[in-house]
């Protein structure tokens, strides 16, 4: 596939675009949960604290610095690091730092790191069946247009589309493995221990999230082919006596293929930032539970860097979106 | 996860006035759609009923029956089927006998109270920052369409989540949970309303507007708002099932809506501990939430059709979805 002309500019400003949307989310997210009520000290230290410690802990915490401050403090960190003194210890703390957890004192980007295959191996196996799922019920649609078939998918898609993930889970949590007990309960391990294992324990986990991402999928498959299909150059296609067979597969599919990226892109970039109902649904240690965690604790920076994290995936997934697009369909406008 | 839902399928909607006789007679044309207004409306009934419906049962959401569980075994409901008799319709919940039917008509005043107060929330900050940044000059433009972009950026979930832990409780809960929903989710909307004010604003009558020296906020109220009436509820009408989700999943973590308020998002945390002694347990405030949302988004795409011109014409008004199935 050749470059279109003007893309590389196209891309740079895309990307460029992006770590400005990037900053502000960083702005915007830090002001707002630690300019927010709640005496974090106090929280941090525990119940039993007393005022002395509560003030040592503010000291530490470098509390008493106002916002800006401490929000240059911690984008310095971002892009340069920092080193922590750590009472006898010195810890450095490189690049993308995101501060070190108020609980447990580790950095937060190492945590994130940790949760991260986690989060990982949930998203790319429910995104590879939603793909399967999702596309083949938009094309069955269109190939059966008007018939008792489209109605049924259409049907099952609303159906899809309407439930929320967190129920479908739960119902086939109970019906698999509690009545039927097919498999056990859900438990991760890691690809590296058992692949078969790991496989089995995701299958609900995958499924779950595939059945409701899948609806969309169709839906948009089946929008953009029926469009396609409306066009002039398919009418020319068809006086010429190509076969609606060809049509549908090697031109309306076609159409679908850039929309299908687009959508795709994005969902895994907010996946990637946890799925959060999901992951606590099955009791999966990703970063979705773990930001539930860390909101339950009142854990801020942990909370800020997973924020950032997921806002820095769905970003970068719409810029890599645009530009897969304008690969695809060359007849979009580079501006 | 949520927050896209309703992103895809929705067009730039922009219908001439087409005066609500003819709205109603297109929604009439589909029968989904009617059957969803049917369901949607007995909902809204159930939940302003809540206080009679209960009455008639004798029982309230939130008195405790120590009585009607089994402590020894860990809280399960006495008797069969989860304790359903004449005084608990449908039974009780497992370790604490609150009245499940009691629990379930308040839950639909929350589902839908907090769902409907985040559209407004939504629809009042998504017109006003939508038809500034449609209407105000380059400058203005540029910093609210990309404060748009931020917050369209911040994912609903985690974004309500975190939020929610650091506001001080004894906060009234609901009112919390459909603002921190109605806060985040506003993005789309914006869009929507600056696309469809930068459309407006190239119109013969809001150009005169202009030039006859009219303020941006007489322009915005006489010329601008009745034009973007079709675009907005259309896009407010799908938000609503979204919203639901949203705060269902929030109450599902316990994040949301806090005991003793009760939640079918919230009811559903334990649920699948007891499925087996009391599979009502789980099933009801499930089934709920899936006839609600799904009535919900059927109704939504059925006002679409009903204002969308281009979907109105292939709906062939008068002759239900059919002619378009068989043609």
């Amino acid at each position: 596939m050749s470059v279109p002309h003007g893309f590389l500019g196209f891309a740079l400003r895309r990307a460029l675009g992006a770590l400005v949307t990037l900053l502000a989310i960083s702005v915007l997210v830090y002001l707002v949960f630690y300019a927010a009520p709640g005496d974090v000290a106090q929280i941090t230290c525990g119940p039993r604290c007393s005022p002395a410690q509560v003030q040592q802990v503010a000291q530490q915490l470098r509390l008493d610095d106002p916002l800006y401050v401490r929000y240059l403090h911690f984008l310095q960190g971002l892009f340069a690091g920092h080193d922590y003194s750590t009472g006898t210890s010195a810890e450095h703390c490189p690049a993308p730092c995101l501060g070190l957890s108020y609980q447990s004192d580790q950095q937060v980007t190492r945590l994130i790191l940790a949760k991260l295959p986690v989060t990982a191996s949930l998203a790319l196996g429910a995104m590879a069946l939603w793909l399967l799922l999702g596309v083949s019920a938009g094309v069955l649609a269109v190939w059966r247009r008007g018939r008792l078939e489209e109605r049924v998918l259409t049907g099952i898609t609303l159906a899809g589309w309407a439930t929320p993930v967190f129920v479908i889970g739960l119902l086939l949590m109970v019906l698999v493995c509690g009545q039927l007990r097919w498999l056990p309960f859900p438990q991760y391990v890691p690809f590296t221990d058992d692949p078969e294992q790991w496989a089995w324990n995701l299958l609900l986990p995958w499924l779950s999230l595939a059945l409701i991402e899948a609806a969309k999928y169709a839906r948009l498959t089946r929008a953009a082919m029926l469009e396609t299909l409306a066009e002039d150059h398919v009418r020319t296609f068809r006086a010429y006596g190509v076969g609606e067979r060809a049509i549908v597969r090697r031109h309306a599919l076609r159409g679908a293929v850039g929309p299908l990226i687009a959508l795709n892109a994005n969902d895994l970039g907010s996946l990637f930032g946890g799925a959060v109902l999901t992951e606590s649904l099955f009791g999966l240690p990703g970063i979705g539970r773990e930001l539930v965690h860390a909101v339950n604790v009142v854990d801020l920076p942990v909370v800020v860097g997973m924020v950032l994290l997921t806002g820095f995936f769905v970003v970068l997934a719409s810029a890599v979106a645009d530009v897969l697009y304008a690969v695809a369909d060359r007849r979009t406008v580079l501006s | 996860m949520v927050s896209e839902v309703a992103e895809a399928g929705t067009g730039l909607v922009l219908a001439p006035a087409s005066g609500a006789r003819q709205f109603w007679r297109r929604l009439r044309a589909q029968r989904a759609a009617l059957v969803a207004a049917g369901a949607v409306a007995l909902l809204v009934l159930v939940a302003l009923a809540a206080p009679l419906l209960t009455a008639l049962e004798g029982q309230s959401p939130t008195t405790y029956h120590p009585g009607l569980v089994d402590s020894a075994r860990g809280g399960v409901p006495v008797g069969a089927l989860g304790g359903i008799g004449a005084d608990h319709w449908l039974g009780v919940e497992p370790q604490t006998g609150r009245d499940l039917f009691a629990r379930l008509v308040y839950g639909a005043r929350v589902s839908l109270g907090v769902a409907l107060a985040a559209t407004l929330v939504q629809v009042g900050l998504g017109v006003l920052i939508g038809i500034a940044a449609g209407l105000g000059n380059r400058w203005v433009d540029q910093a609210l369409s990309r404060f748009t972009d931020v917050v369209v950026a911040l994912p609903l979930m985690v974004m309500s989540l975190a939020l929610l832990a650091v506001v001080p409780a004894g906060f009234p809960r609901p009112v919390l949970v459909a603002s921190v929903i109605g806060l985040i989710g506003w993005g789309s909307i914006a869009r929507i309303v600056r696309a469809s004010t930068l459309a407006l604003k190239q119109l013969d009558h809001v150009a005169a507007a202009r030039l006859s020296g009219w303020g941006s906020w007489r322009i915005a109220r006489r010329e601008l708002l009745p034009a973007l009436g079709a675009p907005v509820i259309t896009y407010a009408a799908l938000l609503v099932p979204v919203n639901i989700s949203a705060e269902a999943a929030l109450s599902f973590l316990g994040a949301g809506v806090k005991p003793p308020t009760p939640s079918w998002g919230q009811m559903l945390t334990s649920a699948n501990v007891w499925y087996q002694a009391a599979p009502q347990y789980l099933l009801l405030p499930a089934g709920l939430l899936f006839v609600t949302v799904l009535a919900l988004t059927v109704l939504g795409d059925g006002v679409r059709r009903a204002l969308d011109p281009r979907a109105a014409s292939r709906l062939g008004v008068g002759t239900g979805r059919r002619k378009e199935a068989r043609a």
